[in-house]
């Protein structure tokens, strides 16, 4: 489904992402862990096409197509969703309206009719209750006034919505309590399937008791340093990252 | 009786005259320029008593020793007014039974801002009073209204049929002697709409009016009176377009609202003036005076949506005479290209236990300036009072300017007042959270601009708030820096 071959990646001068590869197919759940500041969150924001970044070398191919030559509302369409670290605040536009205004502008892609009421609201329905969202935060303006565990319990909801082929969760555990985390963790094991693949990126290896990965790697200095299974996330939370960094040194 | 030629030729003649139209509307115009014999001109040409012609030399002569004001945050060449014609008025036609009959040209015009006329009528039932340049071409639901004793028509024929009305009321709340476009307006306006609703009346649909600049180089100076009597209610409704100009086009309008007590006006408008081109060519001035008075209990709530003309000077003001009177204003403007608007409001409390509510959202984008300029003034005998302001812009690139004049005046230590004011940037955070999510970034400004003003649209009638969300996507189109 996806691959990334000998990827950098620079923000201004400085080259954060320095010859990443990595592989998923269909069926797949991927961890990615590291240290701070070795390209956790600049792999997710390139990867959905986020303009501060400059991809100065590499190439990213999904589903056979040259990924890095869409714009951002092409990846989605595509089926790439992004599960934001800190999902974004929008005053006077309501949770739902946004997304049917989302599901929407990918149906004009796709060259079908705006989605019908009564689907679109079976469908909220549907998918709240996956991830235990209110009806109040439904109709409330997105992530305005939400707490942080509602917040990313509004990011698998989209999810959910939008229906991606590949998810990448950015530290989509960080300020959840542990209840926080066994809903979203719940809604995400709930949505795969064979067809679809997610990359959580996460710090903690507390996450990767909920949603069990198929590979976990370790990212540090822009580049992936060691790939095992999940008993490597395990492994990790032992030892701590430095004897891996010593090694690769 | 049997059909005798002279029944045909009526009937030709009539038939004739009822496939008449032509596309483009001939105007009777008067010559250029601006003395005493021009206000003699219009109010001769309009038939008018002598109380108003004195009213209008009066007007004329306060005209003559004021200057142009020039302390609002806006720079513009001034008008030449000896360059402008400042009476025209389509040829008298026959008069129209239905909406079917009105000339295809405005409908076009309609049509392109989205508005079908057939559709408003059959789906919200609005009465809709045209003003074509400065004569009203069309009237409709007239008979309804009628039956309620509501007077709805042009302000030309409320002169003729309800001079009373007229004679009591004009220059009450805007004299003539207020401000230089005021009372320019008061010594040449053309015509305008009327309105009164009688005591205890609710009218049961929206009023509304659309207001069209069709002759080039023809000023505007409409006039408007809305009264609503004792315990009556009245939602109107005011749009305007104008054709692309290269021109600048002066608009001096002055609207006065009466709601005498317990009475309640709810006046919206959505402004879209020919805004001038990209490069800050052409364009509508649109100086208006607008301004109500609230008698014991009244209301009087302005929602404004100004998106057009190349420079906006306008501030719909309440005056809040009679004790528990309230007055509201909600307004967004937006600014793109090289457009400039100072607007805001007055709210005048003078009687006891007024309230006052002030919604503004401001929004530029390019090289666009945008000013919010507001006055709360608190009287001494208003106990009581309460203001509550808030005042926020929203900047679409680094090269627009967003400006904030917020003045309280309070001489009663009752008061209560409240301010907040922000200004942010559009986010790039917010537009690449809707781009992730599938929605291009045209439409992700304007998601984002809809919902940052939808306080204020959420005020507008339904029909009208469609058509003002669809105002905003086209006014900010290529506003993406």
């Amino acid at each position: 489904m996806l691959q990334v071959k000998n990827l950098h990646a620079s923000v201004g001068d400085k080259e954060i992402l320095k010859g990443l590869n990595i592989e998923v197919n269909a069926g797949e759940i991927h961890a990615i862990m590291g240290p701070n500041g070795s390209g956790k969150s600049t792999l997710s924001a390139v990867l959905a096409g986020r303009d501060e970044y400059e991809v100065t070398a590499g190439e990213v191919v999904y589903l056979g197509k040259e990924l890095l030559e869409l714009n951002p509302e092409e990846r989605s369409w595509e089926g790439i969703f992004l599960a934001f670290q800190y999902p974004v605040e929008i005053p006077g536009v309501s949770n739902i309206n946004f997304l049917k205004t989302a599901i929407n502008e990918r149906r004009k892609y796709f060259k079908q009719d705006p989605i019908a009421a009564k689907d679109f609201l079976k469908m909220v329905k549907e998918k709240s209750a996956l991830v235990e969202l209110s009806d109040k935060l439904k109709n409330r303006s997105v992530n305005v006034g939400f707490s942080g565990g509602e917040k990313k319990r509004n990011e698998i909801f989209q999810m959910a919505m939008l229906e991606p082929k590949l998810s990448i969760l950015d530290e989509t555990d960080s300020g959840l309590d542990i209840d926080a985390l066994k809903i979203v963790a719940h809604g995400v094991n709930t949505l795969k399937s064979k067809d679809n693949a997610t990359i959580v990126i996460t710090h903690y290896q507390r996450l990767l008791d909920y949603i069990i990965p198929d590979f976990v790697h370790v990212l540090y200095d822009g580049r992936i340093i060691k790939t095992g299974g999940k008993e490597l996330a395990l492994e990790l939370e032992e030892k701590g990252y430095d004897w891996l960094i010593k090694e690769e040194a | 009786m049997a059909y005798s030629e002279d029944d045909l030729k009526q009937d030709l003649v009539d038939q004739e005259y009822a496939f008449g139209f032509t596309t483009d509307v001939d105007s009777e115009k008067i010559p250029k320029g601006l003395t005493e014999e021009t206000v003699r001109i219009i109010s001769s040409k309009k038939d008018e008593p002598e109380w108003l012609l004195e009213y209008r030399l009066n007007a004329f002569s306060v005209f003559q020793g004021m200057t142009e004001p020039d302390w609002a945050h806006v720079t513009y060449k001034k008008p030449n007014l000896q360059d402008i014609v400042f009476y025209s008025a389509p040829k008298p036609k026959k008069e129209l039974a239905s909406l079917d009959e009105v000339d295809p040209e405005i409908l076009k015009t309609m049509e392109r801002l989205g508005i079908s006329l057939d559709e408003q009528k059959v789906l919200t039932g609005v009465a809709i009073d045209f003003v074509m340049d400065s004569v009203s071409v069309a009237t409709s639901f007239k008979e309804k209204l009628g039956e309620l004793g509501v007077i709805f028509c042009s302000f030309s024929d409320a002169v003729k049929e309800h001079p009373e009305l007229v004679k009591k009321y004009l220059g009450t709340v805007v004299p003539s002697s207020d401000n230089y476009y005021a009372a320019l307006n008061s010594a040449v306006f053309s015509d305008g709409s009327f309105c009164y609703i009688p005591k205890g009346t609710k009218c049961p649909m929206e009023l509304s009016t659309y207001f069209r600049i069709n002759e080039q180089g023809t000023g505007q100076f409409e006039r408007t009176l809305l009264i609503a009597d004792k315990g009556s209610y009245v939602s109107y409704l005011e749009g305007c377009t104008a054709p692309q100009r290269d021109e600048n086009q002066l608009h001096a309008a002055v609207v006065e609202l009466i709601a005498l007590d317990d009475a309640e006006i709810k006046y919206s408008t959505v402004q879209n003036w020919y805004p001038g081109d990209k490069n800050g060519l052409g364009g509508v001035f649109n100086f208006v005076t607008k301004r109500g008075i609230c008698e014991r209990n009244a209301k009087i709530s302005w929602t404004q949506v100004e998106t057009g003309s190349a420079i906006t000077w306008k501030y719909p003001s309440c005056i809040l005479k009679g004790d528990n009177s309230i007055g509201e204003f909600y307004s967004v403007a937006v600014t793109n290209n090289h457009q400039m608007a100072d607007t805001g409001t007055k709210m005048l409390h003078i009687g006891k236990n007024t309230k006052s509510t002030i919604i503004s959202k401001g929004i530029s984008a390019g090289k666009s300036h945008n000013s919010y300029r507001g006055l709360v003034k608190i009287g001494k005998g208003a106990d009581n009072a309460r203001n509550f302001s808030q005042c926020d812009s929203l900047l679409m690139t680094d090269t627009c300017g967003a400006h904030t004049y917020p003045y309280i005046e309070c001489e009663n230590p009752s008061a209560h007042l409240e301010h907040e004011a922000t200004t942010s940037k559009i986010g790039e955070d917010q537009k690449f959270y809707c781009m992730q999510r599938g929605i291009g970034e045209e439409k992700a400004i304007s998601l984002i601009v809809n919902g940052y003003a939808k306080e204020v649209l959420n005020k507008l009638p339904m029909e009208f708030a469609v058509e003002a969300q669809k105002l905003l996507e086209i006014s900010l189109e290529g506003s993406v820096g």
